[in-house]
């Protein structure tokens, strides 16, 4: 079974986030940055997946990203990753979800998969479709939000979180699944691991390697930023002082005279 | 270009609180640009759509339904929606930003060829354009973006975000259309639903959500917030360290790995305000901090604090809200 994982790096969760000089993307100075937690459960359970077909299975993990992004890749391979794929090229760096999903639909074709595992959402930009709009190039099922998975020969069955519940589905092979928190605890890598997978090959395709180029990339975006700001500051307000008892009426009336929103 | 289409979803038979917000949002562009406004209903629908969706100023009502959709499959939608809005050229089409549409509209967007401006808290008409507002990075930055001239713009919005506005009543046309999902197109099968607690306000659209973190103790801990829920309406949400304790399911997550939510009043109690956490929440109105330590530093983004105990506070409060609210 060819399992392939998409996977983004994003920025620290932690980290302070500030607006470049274009005014339209991040200053990356100082920034740490890790793979995105949503493709980790993904990457964990492709290794899983495999690990319970006793190894007859190969994952894959593919990333779209400037160089820095080459540290994903190798945690993923340090974490088990059987091989891995690193596509930039500097026409990359505007794209939005559509030319990605443009992207790796050209990726995971040339690999042949049997299973794409992507996450829910990246917590970057936060936009949850590149693994939509790939399943939907693809012409292929998929199964969003997922929170339990299990082969079943040439067919999957999904518990995915809905809302107020859970779904149970059965998609047949080839599908996309996008992880949910839930799905799994993702392993650590050991450092011996970490050592080896520094030595890795990975492979470069290019875009032209992938039968694109700048132009299709440019072509692809449908949506373009205009501009990026910090969010307005909240400010701490008012501490309100007393006894449990005579804060608590303080509150109640502030809420619904001063705050109105009672 | 021929309309503004808003896809108007429904849960339990009601129609969800962002379609109102959009459509009300829309009515002042739409009355600009001479565009129809039209609520898209897919599968099962009130009998009484029209009626429902006038007040936000819905100038059609076009109710899509047929074999194959008596239940959400994302594959089955997204040809529905798709290839009912063909020949129509939509201008735009948008979708409240709820579990279900972001499992559709991506499948649309792609198949429209359209960008899709994900989980949005700001729309505004600029230039013969929309331009959207989107936080980033946890909400540390906000974006405006548009789509590029030529394809249908799409999106979906954060519930509470934009608010309904207020606009004359209209009186909706009703169109029904007739498709029948292709056999074989969809390829999942939904074995089964398992509800969990029902009858709770769903996170993403409540007024008002009382939070609890690690503060609480322990799941018994959560009673008293659910109690001054109750008391309130409002959803119950929690930090990540409530849910990875085991506490309380994920679902209630707020925060940057969790659901982003903008009501008018979060109450935060025994919460500490981690970056992570403010991700998810620091949209909301109003934020009161209920927590022992006056330097924690959700003190820092709240309108309003009490330092002292929850289990002591929360209680006090249920009971001045209770009787404040009887009272009125
Ligand atoms: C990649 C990543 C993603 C994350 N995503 C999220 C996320 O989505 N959401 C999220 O919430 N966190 C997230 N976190 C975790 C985040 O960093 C914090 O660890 C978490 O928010 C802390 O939860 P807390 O405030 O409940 O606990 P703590 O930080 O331990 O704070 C507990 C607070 O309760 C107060 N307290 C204790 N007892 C009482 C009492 N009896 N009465 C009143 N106050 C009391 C204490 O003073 C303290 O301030 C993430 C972290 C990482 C690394
Ligand atoms: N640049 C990228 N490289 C590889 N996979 C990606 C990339 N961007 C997004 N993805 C995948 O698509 C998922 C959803 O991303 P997004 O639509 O940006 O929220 C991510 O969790 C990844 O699995």
């Amino acid at each position: 079974m060819r399992i392939v994982v998409c996977a983004k790096q994003v920025p620290d969760t932690e980290a302070r986030v500030t607006v470049g000089k274009d005014g339209r993307s991040i200053d990356e100075t100082g920034i740490t940055f890790i793979i995105n937690p949503y493709d980790e459960f993904a990457l964990e359970e492709g290794l899983r997946i495999k690990e319970r077909l006793g190894g007859q299975a190969t994952v894959t993990m593919v990333c779209v990203g400037p160089p820095r992004a080459e540290e994903a890749l190798r945690t993923g391979l340090a974490m088990g990753a059987d091989a891995a794929v690193h596509v930039w090229d500097d026409s990359l760096a505007g794209a939005d979800a559509a030319a990605l999903a443009l992207v790796l639909q050209a990726a995971v074709t040339q690999l042949g998969f049997d299973l794409i595992l992507c996450g829910r959402v990246a917590i970057d930009d936060a936009s949850a479709q590149v693994g939509l709009r790939l399943a939907e190039r693809l012409g292929l099922p998929h199964a969003n939000a997922v929170t339990k998975l299990e082969v079943q020969g040439s067919k999957l069955v999904a518990h995915r979180e809905v809302e107020g519940g859970v779904e149970v589905v059965e998609l047949p092979l080839p599908a996309v699944v996008t992880a949910q928190k839930g799905l799994n605890e993702p392993r650590y890598p050991t450092i011996p691991a970490i050592m080896k997978a520094r030595r890795r090959e990975i492979g470069r395709p290019g875009l032209a390697g992938l039968g694109l180029d700048a132009g299709k990339v440019a072509d692809a975006c449908r949506s373009e930023v205009l501009s990026l700001a910090p969010a307005p500051a909240r400010k701490g307000g008012r501490l309100v002082a007393g006894e449990p008892q005579e804060a608590a009426r303080t509150l109640a009336h502030l809420l619904r005279e001063e705050a109105k929103v009672l | 270009m021929a309309g503004i289409f808003v896809y108007a979803e429904t849960k339990e038979g009601e129609f969800r609180k962002a379609t109102g917000e959009i459509l009300s949002r829309c009515r002042g562009v739409a009355d600009a640009t001479g565009e129809p406004l039209v609520a898209v209903v897919v599968g099962p629908a009130p009998e009484d759509a029209p009626r429902r969706l006038a007040p936000f100023g819905a100038d059609l009502v076009l109710h899509v339904e047929g074999p194959g959709l008596e239940v959400y499959t994302s594959q089955g939608y997204a040809w529905a929606v798709t290839s009912c809005l063909a020949g129509r050229q939509p201008a735009a089409l948008f979708f409240g930003n709820t579990p279900l549409a972001r499992d559709l509209a991506p499948r649309v967007a792609e198949r429209m060829d359209a960008a899709l401006h994900a989980d949005c808290t700001g729309l505004a008409w600029e230039d013969g354009r929309f331009v959207f507002t989107r936080p980033l990075y946890g909400g540390k930055l906000l974006a405006r973006a548009v789509s590029r001239p030529g394809h249908p713009v799409l999106a979906t919005f954060r519930p509470n975000s934009l608010g309904v506005a207020e606009v004359a009543a209209t009186s909706p046309a009703y169109e029904r259309v007739q498709v029948e999902v292709p056999a074989g197109s969809v390829a999942s099968v939904v074995k089964e639903t398992i509800r969990q607690v029902a009858g709770r306000v769903s996170l993403q659209e409540a007024e008002i959500i009382v939070s609890g973190g690690r503060g609480v103790g322990g799941p018994e801990g959560f009673r008293v917030i659910e109690e001054l829920a109750d008391v309130l309406g409002a959803a119950v949400g929690a930090s990540r360290a409530a849910v990875d304790a085991g506490w309380i399911s994920y679902d209630h997550q707020v925060g940057q790995t969790g659901k982003a939510v903008s009501p008018n009043l979060y109450i935060a109690c025994g919460i500490s305000g981690a970056i992570q956490h403010l991700a998810g929440m620091s949209s909301a109105r109003c934020i009161v901090a209920i927590n022992k330590d006056p330097d924690a530093y959700i003190f820092k983004v709240a309108d309003y604090g009490i330092v002292g105990d929850l289990f002591q506070v929360v209680p006090a409060l249920t009971a001045e809200l209770r009787e404040m609210l009887v009272r009125a």
